[in-house]
């Protein structure tokens, strides 16, 4: 556990040595800012609403950025062959790299924080405001950003090509976002397959404020396959 | 206690259908230096890779200390320092940055970081640039802070795959003193495809060649074992007072001086000038040599001793066009 912290915190600094996080960070705000903004000033409605409505999309472009170049990168540089000697078993090169990402979609979303609380002041329930939908949908973000990071993670390690990290990223992610969106054309038992699998289905769910044990398995699942499989790349380095 | 430090049986490592590796054993014993040595691609890097634990085996074994290292990993990456070939490191990090990532992640306890990164900074001599990128440092330095991380949890034994490559030679003879100094305490398998690395730093000399071990032998042996002719001395010898000279007299007497095996006529070294080569066993035949040419009225012009060096040992066990 120490070796997957220890990777954590370099590959967390070492973000904010590169433009990539900011680049990456000033796009997500932007975005994430000029919807929130429009629905406040031209729509006239506090509300997070369109602000987690829209999130999942920037999360399939932003998430690939924050990992394109986790294990890529290291395996161009080298550096993969120093982690691969250091004595601690391979998952722990993957969970570290987890970690580190997660931090930093967690520092993306803290940079929205002042969203939540622009309306909850400007609600006027005052100290009544009901927080419950705001920290669910925070956490359903948070969720989502796990399976991503780990379809990103997945991608990175496919190759020493940071690009390609990226685009296998955004296609995965993509994917499971998209799946569900032609769901109601399809007869109920296959839509329900499909709506099953999408991450903004269950993201919805759990931003209503229902936090059900499906959506947790859900999420927990696609993140426990994604590490798998990055972890089992990285192995394969070894043979 | 085992006494060996490294034990390689019969190891081989197959990348596709093509095989690095075929079957490498040696042992290595605790404190011993040992020169890992080859021509490009015969195979040492994949070895020192397996040793160190970055790849597997196809087959075989590999122990550090008495841990197999495919049975038990991470304990036998415990006991190494390892300075990969190219010596990757982390470009946008402080060289004090990255010594502190690698001390985490090996589990140096927390007591003794501070001092331990300290010994390893000044031990290879990183003092002036701990504070700067990685990236800004020159390729000794950046060797240097290789070394230095390999060396902060004070492991048993250090592999190093190609610690001089792409050195100046001022910074070669640097990082070889500090080998060196390593090497009192430390068992050390470096490889290298510099032959007078090996003579200076290492005790033993491994020389493997298309994924076989050729040569297993110390530096000393090897050369002598190649001068199994004996040894030879070039001289050249004058007229004391520039007359001309017979050179098959001067031959037939040179050749029965004692301890002498045989003398050819190398030809004129100038004018007036002759030129011989002597090749004689174990015994010293300087002397008598000198006495043999001023009774024969000449003087010595020159007198050299050469000998068969590591370099030809190595062409000759490594030419696999010539052994075929």
């Amino acid at each position: 556990m120490n070796g997957a912290l220890a990777i954590a915190k370099r590959e967390f600094r070492s973000f904010f040595i590169s433009p990539v996080a900011y680049i990456v960070l000033g796009g997500f705000l932007l975005l994430s800012g000029w919807l929130y903004f429009s629905t406040l000033f031209l729509a006239g409605q506090a509300s997070l609403r369109g602000f987690f409505g829209v999130a999942p999309v920037l999360f399939v472009v932003l998430v690939p950025a924050i990992t394109m170049r986790a294990v890529a990168e290291e395996r161009k540089s080298g550096t993969l062959e120093l982690l691969l000697t250091f004595p601690m078993d391979d998952w722990q090169i993957t969970l570290g790299k987890f970690l580190a990402a997660l931090g930093m979609v967690a520092v993306a979303l803290a940079c929205t924080l002042p969203y939540a609380f622009t309306v909850a002041s400007l609600t006027g329930a005052g100290p009544a405001f009901d927080w419950g939908p705001v920290f669910a949908g925070y956490f359903g973000l948070l969720l989502l950003a796990s399976a991503f990071i780990a379809l990103g993670l997945w991608g990175s390690a496919l190759s020493k090509n940071q690009i390609v990290g990226f685009i296998v990223g955004i296609v995965l992610c993509f994917a499971f976002y998209f799946v569900d969106k032609f769901a109601p054309l399809l007869p109920d038992a296959l839509a329900g397959v499909f709506e099953f699998l999408s991450v903004d289905y269950h993201f919805e769910n759990i931003a209503r404020g229902v936090l059900d044990t499906r959506d947790l398995v859900f999420y927990l699942s696609l993140t426990a396959a994604g590490l798998v499989l990055t972890a089992r790349q990285i192995q394969a380095t070894r043979l | 206690m085992p006494s060996s430090m490294i034990r390689i049986e019969a190891l081989t490592k197959s990348y596709g259908p093509t095989q690095a590796v075929k079957g490498v054993s040696f042992e290595v014993p605790k404190g011993q230096v040992v020169g890992f040595l080859g021509p490009n691609g015969a195979g040492k890097s994949t070895t020192m890779r397996i040793l160190a634990g970055s790849i597997n085996p196809t087959s075989g074994r590999a122990f550090v200390g008495d841990v197999d290292v495919t049975q038990d990993p991470v304990a036998a990456r415990k006991l190494i320092g390892y300075l990969p070939e190219n010596n990757p490191l982390y470009d946008e990090m402080m060289v004090v940055e990255y010594l502190r990532f690698v001390a985490d992640v090996r589990d140096v306890p927390k007591a003794l970081r501070a001092a331990r990164i300290k010994a390893a900074v000044e031990r290879c001599g990183l003092t002036q640039v701990v504070s700067k990128d990685i990236s800004q440092l020159s390729r000794g330095y950046r060797q240097r802070v290789g070394l230095a991380a390999a060396i902060l949890h004070e492991p048993d034994l250090l592999i190093l795959d190609e610690p001089t490559a792409g050195l100046d030679p001022n910074q070669i003879v640097e990082i070889r003193n500090l080998i060196k100094e390593l090497g009192r305490e430390k068992t050390v398998i470096l490889s290298t495809h510099i032959l007078s690395e090996v003579q200076s730093t290492c005790s033993r000399v491994l020389i493997i060649n298309e994924g076989r071990l050729v040569a297993d032998d110390t530096p000393e042996r090897l050369t002598t074992s190649a001068n199994e002719g004996g040894n030879t001395l070039h001289v050249v010898v004058g007229h004391r007072l520039g007359q001309p000279m017979d050179a098959q007299a001067i031959r037939t007497a040179l050749s029965v001086m004692a301890g002498v095996s045989a003398v050819e006529v190398a030809g004129d070294e100038g004018t007036g000038t002759l030129g011989f080569t002597l090749r004689y066993g174990t015994d010293d035949v300087r002397r008598v040599l000198f006495d043999t040419v001023v009774k024969q009225d000449l003087v010595l012009l020159e007198l050299r001793r050469t000998q068969v060096s590591l370099e030809e040992t190595f062409r000759k066990l490594t030419d696999t066009r010539r052994a075929a």
